[in-house]
């Protein structure tokens, strides 16, 4: 299972984005073997559209659930439609890390 | 013979684009045919001054493309080519963003098979009226909530008519595409600015625009007496001049409250309104003879 995070650098060890379509990177973790790497989020340059463009490439990625702090209308229509899971983490959480442990744990919230 | 087209833009908001744009109309109404268009169509407010009896009101629409799934062979085109990111795919699904479309048909364009046809969407409304001393009014209004004022725009000025001599067209504030697309295509832009940091900020921005359209400009420095010479300063190193200045004044806030013109219960306007004409003539001419 793969699950996306919305980050504000490349490691785990990054602060996590608290936006969705802006988020400058994803980090992308496979649950099965804990595999992750971490990639640039191209729609952040987007004058407009940011968040369905997000969405596009994570229903592309093949994710399972998507985690950030918020996610706009249209983000949140076009990754329910696909049937991707949104769940959210607050300002309490410092590194992608610890939201991937919240994660496992079930201690985050569904959008 | 063409219309003669002069915009009121600003930059900052609230400097008095509407107070020299209901003035000015009803001053030259007096001496030739005016149409006046309000073209800040996400808060309209000439229809406060002016009060034109409203007799026409159409739909504002785009065309928004609607997707025939059975035919749709799930190729992703589409979706690749709108630069607005108002098509998303799910498998084989193409998912509409009505509210990102800026209904440029592109998608319909690329798609191989056909499947994708374009429908109207409603999003404003365009009104016309006349004002009882003559004046033919246009104005637009976008529906709360819709983010896309430029197509209400475009529509609105399609109803310029060159049989009137002039048109005034009051623009939105900022510098934006709605700006844009207001004063592009203007013989004359007035900038209304006041004599604040923030006033001088953004008719910088607005300078900037004008550089890019090629229309010639000229500032009307509106509250004048509050702030600094800084926006004085600034022209004096450009090709804008200053054309008129307005004072800050509570005789001035008072009537405007009330809804009134301002030449109207200043009389004193109507010369400097009709001279401010004469000048932007000249200015207009001056610039045929560079470009010719």
């Amino acid at each position: 299972m793969i699950i996306m995070i919305s980050s504000k650098g490349e490691t785990l060890q990054s602060q996590p984005n608290l936006r969705f379509g802006r988020a400058p990177f994803f980090i992308e973790y496979n649950l099965s073997d804990d595999a992750w790497t971490a990639q640039r989020n191209e729609a952040v340059k987007e004058s407009s559209g940011a968040g369905v463009s997000t969405s596009q490439y994570i229903i592309n990625q093949q994710a399972s659930a998507v985690i950030s702090g918020n996610f706009g209308p249209n983000a949140q229509r076009a990754l329910s439609y696909a049937g991707i899971k949104m769940l959210t983490f607050d300002d309490t959480y410092k590194t992608i890390q610890s939201v991937i442990e919240g994660f496992k744990s079930n201690r985050l919230e569904e959008f | 013979m063409n219309t003669i087209k002069i915009a009121v833009a600003s930059g900052k908001g609230g400097t008095g684009k509407t107070m020299v744009a209901t003035s000015l109309a009803a001053c030259l109404d007096k001496y030739y045919s005016v149409q006046f268009l309000d073209c800040d169509v996400e808060a309209p407010n000439a229809h406060l001054f002016l009060k034109p009896e409203i007799d026409s009101i159409q739909s504002a629409e785009i065309l928004v493309p609607e997707v025939d799934q059975v035919a749709c062979t799930g190729c992703g085109k589409c979706v690749e080519v709108c630069e607005f990111h108002a098509l998303a795919q799910m498998g084989d699904q193409i998912l509409l963003f009505p509210q990102l479309c800026h209904g440029c048909g592109s998608c319909q364009r690329v798609c191989p098979v056909n499947a994708i046809h374009e429908i109207p969407r409603k999003i404003g409304n365009l009104r016309s009226g006349k004002v009882r001393s003559g004046i033919r009014f246009h104005t637009g209004d976008l529906t709360i909530s819709e983010p896309m004022p430029t197509p209400i725009i475009r529509q609105l000025k399609s109803r310029i008519t060159n049989e009137t001599r002039i048109t005034i067209l009051d623009s939105p504030p900022g510098a934006s595409c709605a700006v844009v697309a207001t004063i592009h295509d203007a013989d004359f832009v007035i900038l209304v600015t006041e004599p604040t940091p923030f006033g001088l900020h953004d008719l910088k921005q607005m300078l900037g625009v004008l550089d890019q359209t090629g229309s010639p400009g000229g500032v009307i420095i509106n509250r004048d007496g509050i702030g600094d010479v800084r926006v004085e300063d600034y022209l004096d190193q450009t090709s804008c001049p200053v054309m008129m200045k307005i004072p800050y004044q509570a005789e001035i806030a008072v009537g405007l409250a009330k809804g009134k013109i301002l030449s109207d219960f200043i009389p004193q306007y109507q010369s400097e309104f009709l001279n401010l004409y004469k000048k932007i003539l000249e200015m207009i001419e001056d610039k045929e003879q560079v470009g010719a």
